[in-house]
């Protein structure tokens, strides 16, 4: 299930300091969990105004103060299709400018810049993420597929030959966006359904009005790979 | 003269089959680079500052601190900035080596403003005032007094679609690079072969010194044919810094200034007989797209001739990003309020709307045979007859459900295009144009064409469009770029293997007439076993390819497309929330080139219809005169659940391929609108009176009284 779509998923672990945790979860970073985390921050602040000093205290056990990284540009190691690159990188960076003006890795496009369209969509660590709003310092040490991972150029990975073969894509800007999408749909859910189609696809946006062949392209796509397509 | 004439159906190899797109795999790898992923050796980043006011005069304006910050290579400031007319006008450009360093830079640009008068609302001609308000037109036909004293049944309403804006995915911008005194720009245009001439005006050079290239791009609707301001200041500063810029539109800027489909309202009185006879129509009708007033005013009433008219119309002058073409100019807000106005006066005279049309359809012209046709096919898969109730779902629950339909036309005449088909010694075959693929599959069509006629498979030829080098090619707008492709390809390709045959005939004991290409081979017409394969009748030609160039030949094209469709809704009266279930379009569009691609095409109009129909509006604040949702959360797209089923049906055979291929951009996003609100009316018995359907627009119309 896409993560940003997900409703059952659990609330966010409180954030720790850096180096405190090593466990997968120290990074990941999502729209909702974004979001999730901002909804608790809000509590925390009409609580500190109900509570004053209880909070205060409470603050003053939290670990210490987080590493100090920026804003001039630091070296980062990013772990792209299987490859890795060291860059320098002003923390603020976000994952996509990274792919998209360092490496040559353009695929990921920037449409709105804020989360809502789904074209930036890259998997990390089996993830489907809107890479426009994810900071490469983040993704430091994640395993990040791009579109171009999919395939050799020149081949095509069975999802893009869906997309061929019913036309889900017109001019096309959307459409690596989509297939990030339902590579890591199809990662998790061998049998798709027309409804898990429409949810697991539903954060990306297409203005031509691709969606059915997209639709179609998807189910197709799960019968390809479970015949034994390369995944 | 050579017989250019399309091959009749049982010929065709390829025309009119389901062929996937050629560009698809580039797309869906990934791999393909758009304007916006060109990255050039050296390349910096441009960005623009912009108004922040709707109207003011621009009294300063301070780069000194942009300049000195870190990473800044080049300034620009915009010739026309001492007044700026809407918000987001650009008045400073800017290149920097980095994206971060460019946004920094912006921050340190200041710019004082004079604040001066505007209006931003999209307010009716009395409430925007004499100053910013032009008469447009008046106009009457036939005796509209006696025409209403002839009606036995009178209906009265006003209708209106608001200001929305194209909301390309690929924003506008370019990546340009000098050569010496020779600019290169990659650009995301609908009209390659034009911009030689755009940036000779804006930058005074030679229109030949230009190379504009674009293979794909993601998206135009009508809003993509000019370099505009930014094209020409990223000439500049790409100039200044003496290496590559790449500036893109922000997307908040893409959504203020980078296109707007002008809003149209009306009032409207129609009347009919009893039996449905439609005897008059009068309207009085507004509508604004910025601060130019461009164009005639709209011709209502739509398709329908009704014998007795009056129309007038004013534009409303607004300080908004100036309209741009935007798919079917005019022919959506058009058909959103005939339509609606025909449905409201079917409901009072208790006739279902299907018959209403069908007893006027004599007066649509010369497409009305067609429509016919295509009610009764449209009614069939919506299954019309089973779903149509009068006004207002007598079902109990919140849950109402209705249908709407409309009918739409498009002219989508050739534009003038060149084509260079090439045929070489050693079998390969190209065909040149200066065109572009908006993502329509005009690449694939070329191909199509060109395949057909030379009788090889898809692959066998190269298809060069998406660069001015190409012999010129026309806009790719108002759905003209497949008869002026299409028919030009056709000839050159004709002509070019007419010089091949001229090669080829002697060894095989017949003249040039005599041949025909089919099949990877070519061969004698009336003795088909007599032939040679296509590699071996290339290499007669020696050393030396053949080449014919063409252009666009209007006697295999021509004009004037119908189509009608079909939607079904849930309303949830409780909630306001208007849900598609399904959407039926039949659609004409001449001789089909490719099936898959046309159907796509219609597809991608219903979604774009449903979305303009449920959701998009620029939404403005006569306040601050700012745009309140520059954004993609609050500007919203339909997204793939929100579409319903969609069932398209090509009109296809006798009466339609005869005609040639004629343009399907337009047509079929002409209708969802009226077709969407109908449903919903007749879902909910009261009209929404304006698009978009949204929940607050649909509680209001119940609260003035639904049936439901």
């Amino acid at each position: 299930m896409k993560d940003r779509d997900s409703h059952a998923e659990n609330p966010p672990k409180r954030p720790a300091a850096p180096g405190a945790d090593d466990s997968p979860e120290k990074n990941k970073v999502s729209r909702r969990s974004f979001i999730k985390g901002t909804g608790i921050a809000s509590v925390a602040v009409s609580a500190s105004v109900l509570l004053g000093d209880e909070v205060a205290k409470a603050a003053s056990l939290a670990p210490p103060a987080a590493k100090w990284l920026g804003p001039a540009a630091v070296p980062v190691t990013l772990k792209v299709n299987g490859q890795s690159h060291t860059l320098d990188l002003e923390p603020r960076t976000t994952l996509l400018d990274t792919l998209r003006d360092r490496l040559d890795l353009t695929g990921a496009k920037k449409v709105c810049d804020r989360a809502t369209c789904g074209a930036c969509t890259v998997v990390v660590d089996g993830k489907p993420m809107y890479s426009c709003t994810v900071l490469a310092i983040d993704a430091e040490g994640r395993n990040i597929e791009t579109i171009e991972g999919l395939a050799p150029e020149g081949q095509l990975h069975p999802i893009s030959q869906s997309f061929v073969d019913n036309d889900g894509q017109q001019c096309g800007f959307c459409t690596p966006g989509f297939v990030m999408s339902c590579k890591a749909y199809l990662d998790q859910e061998k049998n798709p359904t027309y409804e898990g189609v429409q949810k697991a696809l539903g954060g990306n946006l297409c203005r031509c009005g691709t969606y059915m062949g997209v639709r179609h392209a998807v189910l197709e796509a799960a019968q390809k790979l479970q015949k034994g397509g390369a995944a | 003269m050579a017989d250019y004439k399309w091959p009749p159906a049982d010929k065709r190899a390829l025309i009119g089959k389901r062929i996937s797109r050629l560009d698809g795999p580039w797309k869906s790898s990934g791999r393909v680079k758009y304007t916006y992923d060109i990255n050039r050796p050296g390349m910096l980043f441009g960005r623009m500052i912009t108004s922040r006011y709707a109207h003011a005069k621009v009294t300063h304006v301070d780069t000194s601190e942009a300049e000195k910050m870190p990473g800044v290579k080049a300034v620009y400031t915009f010739p026309t900035s001492s007044e700026v007319h809407w918000e987001g006008q650009e008045i400073v450009a800017l290149a920097a080596e980095t994206e971060n360093q460019a946004r920094d830079a912006a921050r340190k640009v200041h710019i004082t403003y004079e604040p001066l008068p505007y209006l931003v609302a999209d307010a009716e001609p009395a409430k925007a005032g004499a100053q910013f308000t032009k008469e447009q037109s008046a106009r009457t036909t036939g005796d509209v007094a006696a025409g209403f004293q002839q009606a036995e049944v009178t209906s009265e309403g006003r209708y209106g679609v608001p200001v929305i804006t194209h909301c390309c995915l690929e924003a506008h911008g370019q990546v340009t690079e000098w050569k010496g005194d020779s600019l290169t720009v990659w650009c995301s245009t609908q009209y390659v072969s034009g911009q030689g001439a755009e940036y000779s005006t804006g930058l005074g050079i030679p229109a030949n010194k230009v190379e504009a290239i674009c293979p794909v791009m993601g998206g135009g609707f009508g809003s993509k044919f000019s370099a505009d301001a930014w094209g020409v200041a990223c000439a500049q500063l790409a100039k200044k810094a003496g290496r590559p810029v790449k500036m893109m539109l922000e997307r908040d800027h893409e959504l203020m200034v980078a296109g707007a489909r002008p809003s149209m309202y009306a009032d409207v009185k129609v009347g009919a007989k009893k039996d449905g006879t439609l005897v008059a129509w009068d309207s009085q009708s507004w509508g604004t797209g910025g601060p130019d007033a461009q164009g005639g005013g709209p011709a209502l009433p739509y398709i329908f001739r009704i014998p007795n008219v009056r129309r007038k119309h004013t534009a409303v002058l607004t300080n908004i990003g100036p309209e741009r073409a935007w798919r079917a100019p005019n022919h959506p807000q058009m058909c959103l309020i005939t339509m609606s106005a025909l449905d409201d006066l079917a409901a009072k005279l208790g006739m279902d709307p299907f018959d209403f049309f069908m007893k006027n359809i004599e007066i649509t012209g010369a497409r009305s045979a067609s429509y016919v046709e295509e009610m009764n096919i449209a009614a069939s898969l919506m299954d019309w007859k089973k779903k149509w109730h009068p006004r207002g779902d007598k079902a109990s629950g919140p849950i109402k459900t209705g249908v709407g339909l409309s009918i739409h036309t498009w002219a989508g005449a050739a534009n003038n295009s060149n084509c260079a088909a090439t045929i070489h010694p050693d079998g390969s075959a190209e065909v040149s144009m200066g065109t572009q693929d908006l993502g329509v599959g005009t690449r694939t069509v070329v191909g199509i064409v060109a395949a057909e006629t030379f009788g090889l498979p898809l692959e066998a030829v190269t298809v060069n469009i998406g660069d001015s080098k190409y012999p010129p090619a026309g806009a790719s707008g108002g759905s003209s770029t497949i008869g002026g492709v299409s028919t030009a390809t056709r000839c050159a390709a004709t002509d070019a293997l007419n010089k091949l045959f001229a090669q080829v005939a002697p060894s095989l004991g017949a003249t040039p007439d005599q041949l025909e290409a089919v099949g990877g081979q070519v061969r004698v017409t009336a003795n088909p076993s007599k032939g040679i394969p296509w590699k071996q009748a290339c290499a007669k030609l020696g050393a030396t390819a053949v080449t014919a160039t063409h252009g666009t030949d209007r006697t295999i094209t021509s004009a004037g497309v119908g189509g009608v469709q079909m939607a079904d809704v849930s309303v949830d009266t409780e909630t306001g929330v208007v849900r598609v279930n399904k959407m039926v379009a039949v659609q004409d569009c001449g001789l089909v080139m490719d099936l898959k691609t046309a159907e796509s095409q219609v597809y991608g109009a219903l979604i774009m219809g449903v979305t303009y129909s449920l959701f998009e509006e620029k939404i403005m604040d006569q306040q601050t005169g700012r745009c309140l949702n520059p954004n993609m959360e609050f500007y919203k797209l339909a997204g793939i659940g929100d579409v319903g089923e969609l069932v398209v049906h090509m009109m296809t055979g006798k009466g339609y391929d005869e005609r040639g291929p004629i343009g399907l951009g337009e047509p079929p996003v002409i209708s969802p609108g009226a077709a969407l609100s109908n449903a919903v009316a007749n879902a909910i018995g009261a009209r929404v009176p304006e698009l978009p359907l949204t929940p607050n627009r649909v509680l209001a119309a119940l609260g003035k009284g639904g049936m439901a």
